[in-house]
């Protein structure tokens, strides 16, 4: 069997290194979702142009390539990126458009009659955004970004091809050291699992939270508006959630399987 | 930056080949996720513990862990049990293997779907069990199900390059090797082009089938 010295000196470093992806990765993946989601709504054509291109072109690209272009091709552009780096950017970017179509969705899901309302309260855009928009597209966005965070998770094993030491990196090394194939992948199958079980679950409480009542909105959005908002909140539910999948994605389509059925 | 067009023509025969691998792996691929996946959705549904529970936890493991480490323990662990497989072939099974957890989802929901009138109907009319399915259930349940199951063919061509590191030549694999052995980068993003290419237009196609048959 594996010694437990492997597991110190290489899969626990692996761990790190693959919660550190994940976290940058997830982290520029929500600033792209939150600019281009906001970006494809906008009222000038040609913002919504640069963000729909934006959006087909990285739904379309497969993560992998994406890395292997902007790990090896991109140096002869003038532009070295460290294979972490490398690996962090070419995934937010992917899964940030992903994340885009949540964003885009449940803010067009949100009821017009909302927004009508904030117009006559003489609202200006960005004010009907922030205090009416967001906080009742939230808890519709929770849960398919739940889904997406665990998609990111399984992408960060790709990191490990562009000579990324995450916990695939660790796992291919060990098996190439020791020949124990079966005890390193089904570990490292298992360490996975965990994970996303860990992310889930913590997730869950963001989601009860979220779904809870518009008091306790992350955003803490105005006093009027919270409890306008509150009434059409809950009837709202599945039947909305259908137009904020992200498609093509596992990970959006996961939650809108249910949506769109 | 330099470009350079004739490293592009040098690449032409071996990119489709590898167009050729890919469209291969994710044909057949997808045949596997689409059969197996009703099996997963119906065995779900069973009322009998034993054959549900173990297809969920299977299921859900599966899910929840990377397609890439399932390709190595595929082809570095199952020869370990006597079944070697070609690194296409074990690309293949674990692409159909992996989506057949998501499509199982798809079905799922789709079934969950059709109205619960629709069930009372068909015991009203007495109709057998296997008939009730076949007659009444499916064919209502298929409609629901063609867009998001054509989502994921389209999310399996952009997952398809990972059976490169296992050694299958697909695009990525060929576009990897000619890279390495000519110093150049125009093969790589050559095949990054192709893949929005494809999938784009694919993309339109599903938004058309959704609106056609999802009203």
């Amino acid at each position: 069997m594996m010694s437990s010295e492997f597991f110190t000196t290489w899969f626990l470093p692996g761990i790190w290194v693959t919660v550190q992806v994940t976290v940058y990765a997830a982290a520029l993946g929500a600033a792209v979702s939150f600019a281009i989601g906001l970006a494809r709504g906008s009222r000038y054509w040609i913002v919504r142009f640069v963000a729909g291109i934006y959006f087909e072109v990285f739904r379309g690209m497969s993560a992998l390539v994406l890395m292997f272009w902007m790990f090896f091709a991109l140096p002869l552009f003038g532009w070295q990126l460290v294979p972490m780096w490398a690996g962090v950017s070419a995934l937010g970017l992917t899964y940030g458009a992903y994340g885009s179509e949540i964003v885009r969705g449940s803010l067009a899901a949100v009821a017009p009659a909302q927004k009508e309302a904030g117009v006559a309260l003489n609202f200006t855009r960005l004010q009907r955004l922030r205090l009416i928009e967001l906080p009742q597209a939230w808890p519709e966005m929770v849960p398919p970004f739940n889904n997406l965070l665990i998609e990111l998770l399984k992408g960060t094993a790709l990191v490990s091809v562009i000579t990324v030491a995450d916990m695939t990196f660790a796992g291919n090394l060990v098996r190439l050291g020791t020949n124990e194939t079966t005890p390193v992948y089904t570990l490292l199958l298992v360490l996975y699992f965990v994970l996303a079980f860990l992310i889930t679950r913590g997730m869950r409480l963001l989601e009860r939270r979220a779904k809870a009542g518009v008091g306790q909105l992350p955003e803490k959005p105005g006093g009027t508006t919270r409890t306008a908002g509150g009434t059409t909140r809950t009837s709202g539910g599945s039947t909305r959630t259908s137009d904020a999948r992200g498609e093509h994605l596992p990970a959006g389509s996961r939650s809108a399987a249910g949506g769109t059925a | 930056m330099n470009w350079d067009w004739n490293v592009v023509d040098d690449f032409m025969p071996r990119f489709w080949d590898g167009v050729l691998v890919t469209l291969q792996a994710l044909a057949v691929g997808t045949l596997i996720a689409f059969a197996l996946g009703l099996v997963w959705a119906l065995a779900q549904r069973s009322g009998r513990v034993w054959v549900r529970w173990p297809v969920v936890a299977v299921t859900e493991f599966i899910r929840n862990t990377p397609l890439l480490v399932q390709l190595f323990f595929l082809f570095y662990v199952v020869p370990n049990f006597g079944l070697s497989m070609s690194p296409l072939t074990t690309g293949i099974v674990g692409l159909g293997l992996h989506y057949s957890t998501y499509t199982a989802e798809v079905y799922r929901a789709g079934i969950d779907g059709v109205p619960a009138g629709q069930w009372e109907a068909a015991t009203a009319l007495s109709l057998s069990k296997g008939r009730t399915w076949r007659v009444v259930i499916l064919p209502q349940a298929i409609r629901r199900v063609v867009p998001p199951l054509g989502n994921y063919v389209i999310a399996m061509l952009k997952d398809s390059p990972m059976i490169a590191t296992i050694g299958a030549f697909d695009m990525l694999g060929e576009a990897q090797t000619f890279s390495n052995e000519t110093f150049t980068t125009e093969a790589l993003t050559v095949v990054g082009v192709a893949f929005v290419v494809i999938a784009y237009p694919a993309s339109l196609l599903i938004r058309a089938l959704e609106r056609r048959l999802v009203r």
